[in-house]
Order: C-alpha cells, then sequence, then structure tokens
C-alpha cells in the first residue's frame, strides 16, 4: 500500500498538479494533503478542483479554518511584527480571492484523518496531533516528546506538516513521525523544488519512507504572484529557494541552513 | 468570597520544557531590575552539580519533555555548565540564558562542536537591556553594555546566532526606533542575522526597589481565565530544578508557595496563580519562551524591519 502526502499547498497549484502526476506514475493507492491549502501564492480557488478531481483525502491546518471561518488572520503562529505584517499581506490575499463555496468546504474538513493499515495506527494531522498550529521542528522535537505524543494519540505513525522542512524521526516499540515537508514553497535550502512523501506500507516491514523533490514551473509562478501584486519578498523565495520571510519561528539549527 | 477562593489554579498539562537554576540565584553581575535580586552574593539557590542535572534529564525522559532550558544567576559560573549543556543535548534542545559577560572561546568551541554533532539546536540566550550603554548600563551596570556586545561577537564567531533579550524599561512608543537601532549596532558587532526579544520588566526581586511592585488589583481572576489560551502561562506546560527542590516556574522562586515537590513527580500539582507575575505572563504570554520578539503595535502600511 502507497500513500502519497502532500504538506502545505499554499496555493501552488502548478506543484499539486506535478506533485499528483508524479505519485501517480510512482504507483501511489491513495493520495492524502495535510492541509494549509491556501497562502503565499497565487489564485487559491485552483488547487480545489486538482484536489477534489484526483480524490485527495485532506486534513484542515490553521490556515483551512480560519479562511474557511472568514477569522482575521492565519492563526499561523509567528511571533515577530515582520513575519506578521507578511503573513497578514499573503492571509488578506487569501481570503478576498476563496470563494464561498471552497470557503464552506474548508470549514468542514476534519482536524486529523486516522487510518489502520496492516495492523499500523496511522494518525494524519497538519502541526501536532495535540494543536493544529504547533510546529514540530527536527531540532527543537525531543523523541521523548514524540514518544509521549504517539502514547497519548495511540498512533503508531504520525504524520504531519505545518514547519515547511521535511524530516522523520523513528520512535520506540517501531514507531515513527513524519514530516512530510510543503508544496507550497522551496525549504529554504537554495533549490527551487519542493516536496511531497510517499509512504509505503507492507505486512511484516517497516514502514518505508521516501522524501521526493518536486520540480515544476516555478517561473511560471513567479510570474503569476507579481501579475497578482503579491509581495517580491515571496517571488524571491520562489525564484530562489531561500525564505525571506517567517525566519524568526526558525530554530537555530534550521536557521543557520539558511541565507537568512 | 474571600480573596483566596478569588485565585484561579492551574494544571500542569503536560511538562514540555524543563527548566534548571544551574546557577542558582549566584551571578556575577548585580541588575537592579533582577527579579530574584542575583547577584555575586546572593546564595539563596545554590549551583546546581553535574549529577543533579543528569538525574532530572534521565527522569524527564518518561515524562516527555520536548526541551531544556538552563538559567541561573549566570549559568557560566557554574563550571560544569558545558558538560551539562552537551549532555543535554542528547535529550532534546537545549537553550542557555546567559548576561554574555564571562564567555571564553573554550567553552563556545566545545558547545559549537556540541550542537554540530547533535540532532538538536543548541540556542544562547544573551541578556542586554537596550542599544546604547546610556540605556543598558544604568540597569545592569557600568560597563556591561560592552562586555556583553564582546560576547555576543564572540558568539558569532563561533558561528551562533544568539538570541538578545532585552527588559523593556522604555515607552511603547519607542519599541520600533530601538528595535531598529538593535539591530544596526548587531549588524555592526558581527551578528548578520539579529533575532530580538523583548521582555517586559516583572515588578518583583530587586526591581520592586527600582521601580514599584505590583498592585494588588494585577492579579488573575476566575472570570480571566474563562476562554484564555492557558498554553500561554508558562507554569501550564513548565517546572524548574534548583537544589532546593522542583519550583513552579523561574520567576517565583522566592515565592514561598512556588516550591512544589522535591521530585518532578511531585511537582505535577496545580499552581494557584496568585501572584502579580502571573499577571504578567498572562498579559505577555510566555514570556519565557524563546519566541523571538513580542508583537508590538505595528503600523500594517510599513513593513517591520
Amino acid at each position: 500500500m502507497k500513500l502519497a502526502v502532500f504538506g502545505g499547498l499554499y496555493s501552488n497549484y502548478l506543484a499539486l498538479a506535478a506533485a499528483i502526476t508524479d505519485a501517480r506514475k510512482r504507483g501511489a493507492d491513495q493520495l492524502y494533503c495535510l492541509g494549509d491549502m491556501g497562502a503565499f501564492g497565487p489564485h487559491p480557488d485552483r488547487v480545489f478542483p486538482l484536489l477534489h478531481e484526483h480524490h485527495v483525502q485532506c486534513v484542515q491546518g490553521n490556515y483551512d479554518d480560519s479562511i474557511g471561518n472568514e477569522l482575521n488572520d492565519c492563526q499561523c503562529g509567528y511571533t515577530d511584527p515582520r513575519d506578521n505584517y507578511f503573513a497578514q499581506l499573503s492571509y488578506d490575499y487569501t481570503l478576498a480571492n476563496t470563494n464561498s463555496e471552497n470557503k464552506v468546504w474548508l470549514q468542514g474538513l476534519p482536524v486529523e484523518l486516522r487510518a489502520e493499515i496492516h495492523g499500523r495506527r496511522i494518525l494524519f494531522c497538519h502541526g501536532s496531533p495535540r494543536r493544529t498550529n504547533e510546529f514540530l521542528w527536527e531540532s527543537t522535537t525531543s523523541t521523548a516528546f514524540l514518544n509521549r505524543l504517539a502514547d497519548e494519540h495511540q498512533a503508531d505513525l504520525m504524520i504531519g506538516t505545518h514547519s515547511g522542512i521535511h524530516w522523520q524521526r523513528s520512535l520506540a516499540q517501531g514507531r515513527l513521525y513524519v514530516n512530510v515537508g510543503v508544496l507550497g514553497r522551496p525549504e529554504n535550502d537554495g533549490t527551487t523544488n519542493v516536496w511531497y512523501t510517499m509512504i509505503s506500507l507492507t505486512e511484516n516491514q517497516s514502514p518505508q519512507i521516501e522524501f521526493i523533490p518536486v520540480e515544476y514551473d516555478y517561473q511560471r509562478l513567479a510570474d503569476e504572484m507579481r501579475a497578482e501584486k503579491l509581495p517580491d519578498e515571496f517571488v524571491e523565495t520562489v525564484l530562489t529557494g531561500w525564505w525571506t520571510t517567517c525566519l524568526e519561528i526558525l530554530p537555530a539549527k534550521e536557521r543557520l541552513r539558511g541565507q537568512f | 468570597m474571600s480573596v483566596s477562593e478569588s485565585i484561579p489554579s492551574i494544571e500542569l498539562r503536560s511538562l514540555d520544557e524543563l527548566w534548571f537554576q544551574v546557577a542558582g540565584t549566584v551571578c556575577n553581575l548585580t541588575c537592579h531590575h533582577c527579579f530574584i535580586s542575583c547577584s555575586p552574593h546572593n546564595r539563596s539557590f545554590e549551583f546546581l552539580t553535574y549529577e543533579q542535572v543528569n538525574e532530572a534529564l534521565e527522569q524527564s525522559i518518561e515524562f516527555g519533555v520536548r526541551e531544556y532550558y538552563f538559567t541561573g544567576g549566570e549559568p557560566f559560573l557554574n563550571g560544569d555548565l558545558v558538560r551539562m549543556v552537551e549532555r543535554a543535548l542528547q535529550f532534546g534542545p537545549v537553550t542557555v540564558l546567559t548576561n554574555g559577560t564571562v564567555l571564553k572561546p573554550e567553552w563556545l568551541n566545545q558547545l559549537t562542536a556540541a550542537q554540530e554533532s547533535a540532532v538538536y539546536s543548541l540556542e544562547l540566550r544573551v541578556s542586554i537591556d537596550g542599544p546604547t550603554a546610556d540605556i543598558n548600563d544604568p540597569v545592569r551596570g557600568e560597563g556591561t553594555f560592552y562586555r556583553a556586545m564582546k560576547g555576543v561577537s564572540l558568539l558569532c564567531k563561533h558561528g551562533f546566532l544568539p538570541i538578545i533579550t532585552m527588559t523593556q524599561t522604555w515607552n511603547d512608543a519607542e519599541n520600533h526606533l530601538i528595535l531598529a537601532q538593535f539591530r544596526e549596532v548587531l549588524k555592526s558587532h558581527g551578528c548578520e542575522r539579529p533575532r530580538l526579544k523583548v521582555l517586559p520588566r516583572l515588578k518583583l526581586g530587586a526591581e520592586e526597589n527600582r521601580t514599584e511592585g505590583y498592585q494588588p488589583t494585577e492579579r488573575i481572576t476566575e472570570s480571566m481565565m474563562r476562554d484564555f489560551d492557558r498554553n500561554q502561562l508558562l507554569c501550564h506546560h513548565s517546572r524548574i530544578v534548583t537544589n532546593r527542590g522542583v519550583y513552579v516556574c523561574p520567576i517565583l522562586l522566592e515565592s514561598s508557595d512556588a516550591k512544589l515537590g522535591d521530585t518532578l513527580e511531585e511537582a505535577t500539582c496545580d499552581f494557584p496563580l496568585g501572584h502579580g507575575a502571573c499577571h504578567t505572563c498572562y498579559q505577555y504570554g510566555a514570556i519565557c519562551t524563546n519566541s523571538t520578539l513580542m508583537a508590538t503595535d505595528q503600523a500594517a502600511s510599513e513593513i517591520p524591519q
């Protein structure tokens, strides 16, 4: 059984289309998306037909809760004024450009999905199993803490996104935490590709996790972002692969790997 | 209703952060706003030993602790601090709160190596109370701005990205200017990516003598707790290990009810939010954690720098 799991889309419908094609080619049996359909990118309504057409099972991210319920901000959890300034620009644009039918759909998404495959209890969430907008970074999340989450939420495989950089950790009793990364923007590593994750489950083996880079037409995305008058800082990230905003939330290790 | 009945209590949701009062109340500086009145002579709390820290680290696994903080006093006065940090980084991310004035290159070389080989982040938080000696030194002591900035330069040379924490002794309206000025000063000291965190004053300890204490009205009430996100309060998810036992939070060490037990297990009990400092924590939200910069009033029309 192969599960293709997409993280935050941030309106990047071009990367979503490329990832769906790639996942199908690799034989994915089921597609999942862990939420934050909007933000950052242009034309927020364009991701929804792709999600519906390909029967992608979706979890509600903090952005989806905000857009769906027309809240005042994205609940991203930033604490820095500059980060919040850019987050708000992006949020206001996304809210104004998401049609009401899609808002209703976002509002009704579940905050978690569960599956049991080959006896493994799988939990799909957005941030952490206990809170939608909790950041789980590799360098600030202890193994003991993840073991506790796995105990409390009775899961053998916990799968999330939200932070924007993929990673995984083996836990006690053969359990596993996987952060699938995001399709919405590059990973702050100087490359323009984005990421999704393929999880292969078989009867008697440990789950196989493969992080898959996705190439897409990022020049076109950048052109459309400019045409929509989205901030140059966002466009720069798409073109260079380096984050220019939302930096203050990064822990030291992840921040040191980036350029800014 | 009596006063005691109106004090809301808070439960420990989970032990996410474990703090260590590694240097007790001993500090090489005597800052006039210190909420636990640390000084070279305050032996109210003593240093923790390596063994005490190691024992708590091992116990912390069963609680699922997410991250560790080392504070004092000045943590680097504890001769075992580097060893303790090296050990703690095997368990999870570590943050050290320092005044930056006693750092030695050999310690930083060891810490750089420890961070590079660990999965986890090591954060160094340096307390400097403003972008100039004129603002900082009256609070922290003559010459401390210069010495702390030297420490920041040293940290940056060793590849760290220190978080500068400043206690706000200016008006809110000046925040924007002070932060912009501080960023420039830090860049001129080799800190290319300044990370800043503004802290509110805590009106207890030495600060009570410098300015004023809390008014009796500055307390959390039951009604204030309704629909309030309890995660905003540090005591909802933290405890601090000292040489005298386990306390509720780093701020209230000198309060008579702040000791919750001798062990982590004993210290998982509820805590009555009866202090003025609880009110500050309520107002500003988990002030002791690492998120850089508290939200300030920024005009939406301009890009905050």
